[in-house]
């Protein structure tokens, strides 16, 4: 593989919680315009991984590049060059859809000139745009991860990162989500990393897969790689055949159970 | 547009579309000012201290902007619990504008607060000495709002939750405002409260805006003027460093 055409480059990274190791030396690259979902059961690591590449959290050892930035020398220039969907929302509920939108574009300093037709081409994409005006609070969850997404495109970013886009979503509204992210990612040559606990939206979507298990990255590979790998008919059997078929318990921290309590509360 | 001014327009914009949060935040100064200024004041003249209303409005002004602005950093969790925060963490801005940017947001809708204390105490009856000086007072209640704007987001970026936030809240508001003069004179009170008001920042707030609306002082305007801006300053310093170890 070509070198430079890497827009993503994990070497050796580790990171550390006390004396465990979310992440344990850990190293693979994704190229440009590829679409790779990190897979993994829970707490193997892979919002540890994301938080990294996206300056939320420090590695312990090792280094991160994003567009040839480093991640932690050069932060903001790597912050410039991704955009991001949580898996949970990260917008202003009060706040409309456009205002959303131009406090992103303001963020990554795009002109209020430059802003204002890219704004429209998105909202049109993920078909919002005669919603603009309305409050983010009264849209529905499907709507605000559309949202979400183009508020992620926003600023041309070299790669955004989706961390598990479609938990919760109907099948019409996952369908949809994804048509909106291979389209952008053909048109803009964006390259797209995402979780998700879906193996069948992975193989039918992801270029190359990445499974991460207790810190460690066990398999790399194209669907057809990986099947062949493990001798299996779908990445579902490969996954399994990798990672075991035992339950895991993801230990929540303490700030995630207080947030998720009050999230449901929030909701009633 | 700068970073500072489109999250110092996310705040006044989130207030004036929340409208419970005027009515709340006006409600119980206004309280403190009706009951306190009709209960205590026939008590308050004929100890020969004259219009306690009179008195009062400063200091109720001066604690709706204190509790308002503290209530700046509540804002803080409510974007931790919703996700907003992480989007301001991911972007390319530093971490001191995005702090000041929403303690700016918080200490104006702070100031708006006071001024709609003081508007209704123009018609239940309250007249400044000299209208010009309300201008050096909308001033210092304005270094007030941003020093205590700044303040709670330095504590809102560390504190996990919301109880904790408003444990914390209570914890130092209470002690603030009850020993600041805002509501007796610091004349005759024993020393070790003087002392401990003396060293109160919020005293010389509150001795400011007397001396500005009604011509009382005690420590004198330059003094205040002097303890609010070294104040906002710490404060200030205070916010951003916390808020740059801020975590999402």
């Amino acid at each position: 593989m070509n070198e430079n055409r890497s827009v993503i480059t994990l070497a050796h990274v580790t990171k550390q919680f006390g004396d465990v190791a979310a992440v344990n030396d850990v190293s693979f690259q994704v190229q440009k315009g590829e679409l790779f979902a990190l897979l993994g059961p829970n707490g193997a690591g892979k919002s540890t991984t994301i938080k990294m590449l996206t300056t939320l959290l420090k590695p312990t050892s090792g280094s991160l590049t994003l567009a040839g930035h480093d991640v932690t020398k050069a932060q903001d220039k790597a912050r410039r060059s991704f955009g991001i969907v949580f898996q949970d929302p990260s917008v202003d509920a009060e706040l409309t859809a456009y205002e959303n939108m131009e406090l992103h574009a303001v963020f990554y300093g795009l002109s209020r000139k430059a802003a204002r037709p890219r704004i429209e081409e998105l909202l049109t994409l993920v078909e919002l745009w005669n919603r603009r005006d309305t409050p983010v609070k009264s849209f529905s969850g499907g709507m605000k991860r559309r949202l979400e997404i183009a508020r992620g495109l926003l600023h041309h970013p070299h790669v955004l990162f989706l961390d598990e886009p479609t938990l919760g979503l109907d099948t019409q509204t996952r369908n949809l989500l994804w048509d909106y992210v291979k389209r952008m990612s053909q048109s803009e040559g964006m390259t797209v990393f995402f979780t998700t606990h879906y193996l069948e939206e992975a193989e039918a979507v992801a270029d190359r897969i990445g499974i991460i298990d207790h810190g460690k990255l066990i398999a790399l590979g194209s669907t057809k790689e990986l099947t062949r790998q493990t001798k299996t008919k779908t990445l579902e059997e490969a996954y399994l055949a990798l990672t075991g078929k035992t339950v895991r318990d993801e230990e929540v921290s303490g700030k995630e159970a207080w947030r998720e309590r009050h999230r449901a509360r929030a909701m009633r | 547009m700068s970073v500072i001014y489109i999250l110092w327009l996310r705040q006044v914009k989130r207030f004036f579309r929340a409208k419970s949060r005027m009515i709340g935040a006006v409600g119980q100064p206004l309280l403190f000012l009706l009951a306190l200024g009709y209960g205590l004041g026939s008590v308050y003249q004929r100890a020969g201290q004259g219009n306690y209303l009179e008195f009062l409005v400063p200091g109720i002004m001066a604690q709706t902007v204190l509790f308002s602005a503290m209530f700046y950093g509540a804002m803080i969790m409510f974007d931790k619990q919703f996700g907003f925060l992480k989007e301001t963490l991911v972007a390319p801005v530093s971490r001191t504008k995005i702090m000041l940017g929403g303690a700016l947001g918080g200490a104006t809708t702070a100031v708006i607060q006071g001024l709609l204390v003081f508007v209704i105490s123009l018609a239940i009856g309250f007249r400044p000495d000299h209208w010009p000086a309300v201008i050096a007072t909308v001033i210092i209640l304005s270094l007030l709002a941003i020093a205590i704007a700044c303040f709670s987001s330095g504590i809102g970026s560390f504190v996990e939750d919301m109880q904790g936030f408003q444990a914390i809240n209570q914890f130092l508001v209470f002690p603030l405002y009850f020993l600041s003069g805002a509501l007796y004179p610091l004349e005759h009170v024993p020393t070790w409260l003087r002392i401990v008001a003396e060293f109160n920042p919020m005293s010389y707030a509150v001795d400011a805006m007397r001396d500005t609306l009604i011509g009382q002082t005690r420590f004198g305007l330059v003094k205040d003027f002097i303890v609010l801006l070294a104040t906002v300053l710490v404060l200030v310093a205070f916010g951003a460093y916390r808020f740059r170890h801020i975590e999402a």
